[in-house]
């Protein structure tokens, strides 16, 4: 039984390790008399993994058996992998023990397609209800929700879950069709549309009753793909700013694709994963949801793609040097957010502080900013004036990109101590 | 130059604020009592900690400054660095002298250098609630040995009071010798007589429950499987997740 679930757990969690997702954040909730556990709106990481990536809910997989034949996924039916499926009392049991042991946060339940859509989707909705009716388990849980399930359990499931999510994968429906020959973007978007019908209905509820169920209180989210087909950073990001227009919408994810698959005709041949890409993909993304920025200032027609050599922030203030120099001790506190090297607490500090007294550059530096950076954009007493208009943008590019040469590269007028260590 | 000598407690320096204000002279050196005195020390006093003055001090400061800033000022005391208590006593000073509030004034070093600490000491009481791993006992008490660098485990322990409300724990600082037990109703303070045996991070295997030893092997093989071996990046999993908390997680054993 033990060497059993051992084994499930392994294979359902290679399964389900693609999905970037793990956030715990959006529900607070204090501990009720006979229930178990809490949710804490800010999130919290139990543990971090070789890749760096956090783990804060038990992401798995109910089933890893799937009908569908998704060219970008693992487990899609044509693979020939090790299958496992989960009873509903197992999966109950290891999420129970392993939040009391504070290793997790809560439960993150995907599955591949068993029969069919609703299929799939009623035996998740019925872990997640035995969870939290049987079991009175009050801590964070997040649900894939299956691209085609109908609307009533959509909206049961949005009763017991924190978040659902549904999963574009394809920012392109012809190449989302391409690549998965029984997805389209409208068997995607409709469940998408319940979730946020959902939301919004129970917000006007509680609204009137106070004491009103409600639904998927953290909201949804979801995932893009990255550099599995030929979507340029302009398409992707302009959907996401579509999606985040929408109330429900709490983050989009951005996965950087993994050669899962490396026989398929329809995918390209990468060597390596592309990180870089993806790195800058999150940074406009925050750019987006907390610095003011448009989708449209930062990637245009033009330059349809973010540049993997500066960060989209710097990448912006070299093309509009006009905006700068700002000034720190007058300037508009939007105006500061945007100044490369400057972060959302130190534009708090430095608004904040101005009101005392003169802001020096070594107040800055003390309160994080990145001078190296932020001094070609702001002027301040102490600087000499030497900023993105009297150098040109391209000047400061190449200083701000130039490769220092590493202390550990030889130095060739240098003979080497042939010493063992 | 003028010395106070005190107790090393929160009280101790409060009360040194309330006697600095009353006899008029304030203090450029805080030492412990049985320190020596530095050369060149033109007058020492000692402050007896006194629950009444301390009171009066904390009440007064309550009333210049909110209570995020006093809250402050409690972590960047159990941070327990070398010269915070000079740092704080510098800063309600300054807070008591200022007309308006200096709490937002970052450009002044005491104030900056207040807020970069407490958020020091918050981000490790984030880690401790983070990294707690619980171990089951025979008697179904809960374990966690726990060794964080700032003293954050008190403000810590409401977290975990709330969201393990339904079962015995017991979170002990090996470092510090001490620690909380919770006993279903509230948390008390406790210290054990012998904790030469957790230092390993791990319990005995006579102590623990049945079936610890299978969850906390079914938790490694999760997060082991969990890696995408594309992706590796262990510095990342380090800038996350220190070296120093890796003795007491399953995953990492």
């Amino acid at each position: 039984m033990n060497e059993q679930i051992q084994y499930k757990l392994t294979i359902l969690a290679e399964s389900a390790k693609y999905d970037v997702s793990c956030s715990s954040s959006g529900t607070t909730r204090k501990h009720r008399p006979g229930m178990t556990g809490s949710a804490e709106g800010w999130g919290i990481c139990h543990s971090f993994t070789e890749d760096g990536r956090c783990v804060s809910l038990l992401k798995i997989m109910l089933s890893n058996n799937c009908i569908y034949d998704c060219a970008y996924c693992v487990n899609r039916r044509s693979n020939d992998i090790r299958r496992a499926t989960l009873a509903v009392n197992e999966l109950i049991e290891l999420t129970l023990e392993f939040y009391r042991r504070n290793y997790i946060e809560g439960l993150f339940l995907s599955s591949g397609i068993l029969r069919n859509a609703d299929y799939t989707m009623e035996r998740m909705v019925r872990v997640i209800k035995e969870l939290r009716v049987i079991h009175r388990y009050n801590g964070y849980i997040h649900m894939k929700s299956i691209p085609g399930a109908s609307r009533e359990l959509v909206n049961e499931a949005g009763l017991y879950a924190d978040r659902l999510s549904v999963n574009i994968e394809i920012s392109k429906d012809e190449n989302l069709r391409m690549l998965a020959p029984e997805k389209n973007h409208q068997s995607i978007f409709k469940p998408m549309f319940y979730i946020q019908q959902g939301v919004l209905a129970s917000a006007d509820e509680r609204k009137r009753f106070r004491y009103a169920p409600r639904f998927a209180p953290a909201g949804q989210s979801t995932q893009m793909i990255v550099g599995a087909t030929g979507e340029s950073d302009k398409d992707i990001l302009r959907l996401s700013t579509a999606l985040y227009q929408r109330p429900s919408m709490k983050r989009v994810y951005y996965s950087g694709y993994i050669p899962v698959n490396t026989n398929d005709p329809r995918l390209p041949a990468l060597k390596q994963v592309p990180l870089v890409r993806e790195n800058r993909l999150y940074q406009a993304d925050w750019l987006m949801r907390f610095y003011g920025f448009r989708a449209d200032e930062i990637v245009d027609d033009a330059s349809p793609n973010l540049d993997l050599e500066i960060d989209p922030k710097l990448a912006w203030a070299l093309r509009h040097a006009e905006a700068f120099p700002v000034d720190l001790q007058k300037a508009d506190p939007a105006l500061i957010l945007r100044v490369p090297g400057i972060g959302l607490k130190s534009a708090q500090l430095i608004v904040a502080s101005r009101r005392h007294g003169h802001i020096t550059v070594q107040t800055l530096a003390k309160m994080g900013v990145v001078m190296k950076k932020a001094r070609y954009f702001i002027t301040c007493r102490e600087l000499p004036l030497l900023t993105v208009n009297e150098l040109h943008p391209d000047e400061v590019r190449r200083a701000l990109t130039e490769k220092k040469p590493s202390r550990k590269a030889a130095d060739p007028n240098q003979l080497s101590i042939l010493f063992p260590e | 130059m003028i010395v106070f000598r005190y107790d090393k407690t929160f009280e101790g320096l409060l009360t040194a604020l309330f006697d600095a204000y009353s006899r008029r002279e304030f203090p450029d050196r805080l030492l412990t009592t049985d320190e020596p005195l530095p050369l060149f020390a033109d007058r020492a006093h000692t402050v007896v900690t006194d629950a009444a003055r301390s009171a009066r001090a904390w009440t007064g400061l309550e009333k210049k400054l909110t209570q995020p800033v006093c809250a402050m000022l409690m972590h960047v005391w159990l941070s327990e660095l070398p010269a915070s208590d000079e740092l704080l006593f510098r800063y309600m000073c300054k807070a008591i002298n200022a007309p308006a509030s200096i709490a937002t004034d970052f450009a002044d070093p005491d104030v900056l250098a207040v807020k970069q600490i407490a958020a020091k000491v918050s981000k490790e009481r984030e880690r401790l609630i983070q990294f707690v791993r619980f171990q089951k006992t025979a008697c179904e008490l809960y374990f966690a040995p726990v060794s964080p660098i700032y003293n954050a485990l008190p403000l810590a322990v409401p977290h975990f009071a709330d969201r393990f409300a339904g079962q015995q724990w017991l979170i002990y600082d090996v470092k510090r010798q001490y620690g909380y037990y919770y006993d279903m109703q509230t948390a008390i303070e406790v210290t054990l007589d012998n904790n030469e045996h957790l230092l390993g991070g791990s319990l005995d295997q006579t102590l623990m429950a049945a079936d610890e030893t299978l969850f906390q092997s079914l938790w490694k093989d999760y997060t082991r499987s969990l890696t995408i071996r594309e992706r590796l990046n262990p510095k990342l999993q380090r800038q996350h997740m220190p070296r120093r908390f890796w003795r007491f997680l399953p995953e990492k054993n």
